[in-house]
């Protein structure tokens, strides 16, 4: 009994090297003084939905945010270890950032589309990174964007108009939309329906299914039932430590870890 | 008034509470009468500024003009070189003209003193614009002498005695006469908008003022406005928040504290007497009013830009954008706004400023609009300055009518920072 699980513990890190498309190794981050994140090692794999659960501060947002290095834009913060995008490494000093955000796009955990049409939102990131040489590739690209992102149906009437004039759950559609259309290889999600209501929720789970066939996805959530019905891996952080890692399955039914156990029980959170 | 009534019943068990009520309720009452007496007060001083302002400039906005037909003859005017024409003959025979009881040379000579002085002038000018008039009759509408406007619009009395008065019994007669030959009209006074400076001030207007600070307010933006968004975006954006950068925003706080004749002082000392610029010159006058703003449009810049949710950057940022294109893009653009409003605000402000104007000498007495910012020339404040301090009647009503004019453009560009909040104001 007890070989078996742990057979089942150690399969993720048995994976093939070549699954792997993200790769953390003793990763910490200070704010000023302040210790949020300690030694993490975590492998993302490649076209699969890995989440990240913990306690509000445990330090799961911090991670996701050293992926494309948006703690950059925080003055006081510092990021030691290694990331790894493939053979990449993220925070090599003379890394184009903007290359790396082509690279790993985000969404946010409030929907916070450009008070601009619905059209210049999705063209945004396309135009700023030179990916299309004219209108009409823009167009397509736009359009591809929001056909992947479900929400085409919707608003192809009205392009033109401000995308803050749609719903929440639209929004942020729109802002997945806005992330896919300069085709990153990783998409980070923050949280990404804790501002929408259950059926907005229910959309946008469907859609990061049918969108980890052509991206890896890193998820942060609130929600365990979220991390169990979307993702395959589950990294569970506690105070700024990696407690536990593993299949989602085995995360949740079978948890190695007293602290895990707690939480996905709802003791500790 | 439900917590109240809501309150009273509990509060009724205890010894002496509705004392303490009834104290609690006058308190309440005298707080917002003192309120509605302190609002009342200032309207009500805003009131007769007002009324005084117009009851005393209104009559600058009219002007007493009288007809006169000139015999252009070509004694007097020759064709070939009508510049050099002898234009007090002129005018002599036009007013001799007028009526023809008065043609005793003494008679007609003071007669002339009805019209302007400058009158020959203006006859000079309408001929050399069309030199076919020579030999014909040339009819002008010519603006009537100060006293004669001022008699006319009863400021001079004539029931003042003779000896008191700057204007005879024969000339008021005359002027009778001409009221009564409908020669006297008293249409609305353009020229208080489109003549420049003048010792008279029947034909003194504010056209060089308001050329003046046109270029001194365009200088101004050209100066202020890129360099007070550019500081205000460093400081936003870019600076680290350490010792200095708190020293720097201290002192721009307090650059904006400063009162405005050091300002003149500093652009004497540094632009004119350093710098060797030209002397009332809406060019220094336009660098010093941009000192005054820059201050105002750097705070306003960065209220604006802090106004705008991180949220925005953070997309922005999120989708690859580099500093320079999450500020020239997104941040930019959606503060431009607030960034427009306090910017006419600031231009309201240094439009008033009379103080470092009459340092660096934009008080002189110009009497034509200035062509270009390197030419001397007065500002509508400087302007107002310098009529409230000559004698004659007609600068008393001008002064006003000038300070009417400085108001209603002040509320021009209040209304239209106004209009740009109200039209562009985002709500997050």
């Amino acid at each position: 009994m007890s070989i078996a699980s742990d057979a089942v513990a150690a399969a993720p890190l048995a994976m093939p090297a070549s699954a792997i498309k993200m790769r953390g190794r003793k990763v910490s981050v200070y704010y000023g003084e302040k210790q949020a994140l300690f030694d993490v090692d975590l492998d993302i794999a490649s076209n699969q939905v890995t989440s990240l659960i913990g306690p509000s501060g445990c330090g799961k947002s911090t991670f996701l945010r050293c992926l494309n290095r948006m703690n950059d834009t925080i003055p006081i913060c510092r990021v030691t270890g290694e990331i790894k995008l493939d053979d990449l490494n993220v925070y090599e000093s003379g890394i184009d950032v903007v290359e790396l955000r082509a690279r790993v796009g985000m969404v946010f955990q409030k929907p916070n589309p450009f008070p601009k049409t619905i059209y210049e939102n999705v063209a945004y990131g396309p135009r700023i990174h030179g990916m299309s040489r004219s209108r009409g590739e823009l167009d397509e690209l736009v359009n591809s964007s929001l056909r992947r992102a479900g929400l085409w149906e919707e608003v192809k009437d009205r392009l033109a108009q401000p995308g803050t004039g749609l719903s929440g759950g639209q929004q942020q559609r729109l802002c997945i939309a806005r992330a896919i259309a300069t085709s990153p290889e990783v998409l980070l999600m923050d949280e990404p329906c804790s501002a929408l209501d259950p059926i907005a929720t229910a959309i946008i789970e469907e859609l990061i299914d049918e969108l980890r066939e052509n991206f890896t996805i890193v998820i942060v959530t609130h929600s365990m039932q979220q991390a169990a019905r979307v993702s395959q891996k589950t990294a569970f952080f506690h105070l700024g430590k990696l407690i536990e890692e593993g299949s989602t399955e085995s995360i949740f039914t079978n948890p190695q870890n007293k602290k895990t156990q707690d939480y996905i029980t709802g003791r500790i959170g | 008034m439900t917590a109240t009534s809501v309150a009273a019943p509990i509060g009724a068990t205890r010894a002496g509470s509705a004392s303490i009520q009834r104290r609690r309720n006058a308190a309440d009452l005298r707080l917002r009468l003192y309120g509605i007496a302190a609002i009342s007060a200032a309207i009500g001083l805003l009131g007769i500024l007002l009324v005084t302002l117009i009851v005393g400039g209104y009559p600058a906005f009219v002007q007493t003009h009288i007809r006169v037909d000139f015999p252009v003859s070509a004694d007097y005017v020759d064709p070939a070189d009508p510049a050099g024409g002898n234009w007090r003959n002129v005018v002599r025979d036009g007013v001799a003209a007028l009526l023809p009881a008065v043609d005793a040379p003494a008679d007609v000579r003071r007669m002339t003193q009805i019209l302007t002085p400058n009158t020959q002038f203006f006859v000079r000018d309408a001929v050399l614009a069309d030199p076919g008039v020579i030999g014909g009759t040339l009819t002008m509408d010519i603006p009537a002498a100060d006293i004669f406007d001022q008699l006319n619009k009863g400021v001079i009395r004539r029931d003042t005695p003779a000896e008191n008065r700057r204007v005879s019994d024969q000339q008021i007669g005359w002027f009778d006469a001409l009221v009564a030959r409908g020669r006297v009209a008293t249409p609305f006074n353009w020229g208080l908008f489109f003549n420049a400076d003048s010792r008279f001030p029947e034909i003194a207007g504010l056209s060089g003022a308001i050329v003046g600070t046109v270029y001194a307010l365009l200088v101004c933006f050209l100066i202020s406005f890129p360099t007070g968004i550019a500081a205000a975006v460093y400081l936003e954006e870019f600076a680290p928040k350490n010792r200095w950068t708190d020293i720097i925003e201290v002192n721009i706080n307090n650059l904006a504290a400063v009162p405005s004749i050091v300002f003149g002082l500093l652009g004497l000392a540094v632009f004119i007497q350093t710098f060797g610029l030209p002397r009332s010159s809406p060019l220094v006058g336009g660098m010093v009013l941009a000192l005054m703003a820059l201050p105002t449009i750097i705070i306003v810049t960065r209220n604006a830009l802090k106004a705008v949710p991180p949220s925005i950057r953070e997309a922005a940022h999120g989708m690859g954008a580099s500093p320079q294109q999450v500020v020239m893009h997104h941040v930019l653009p959606l503060s431009l706004p607030g960034i427009m409003t306090g910017t006419i605000i600031a231009f309201a402000h240094v439009l008033g400023e009379t103080a470092p104007l009459l340092l660096i000498g934009m008080n002189a007495f110009i009497t034509s609009p200035p062509g270009g910012v390197l030419e001397a020339s007065t500002a509508l404040p400087t302007q107002i300055y310098i009529w409230a301090d000559s004698p004659e009647r007609g600068f008393v009503a001008r002064t006003s009518a000038g300070i009417l004019v400085l108001l209603g453009v002040l509320l021009v560009m209040n209304s239209v920072a106004i209009f740009l909040r109200q039209r562009f104001e985002r709500r997050w």
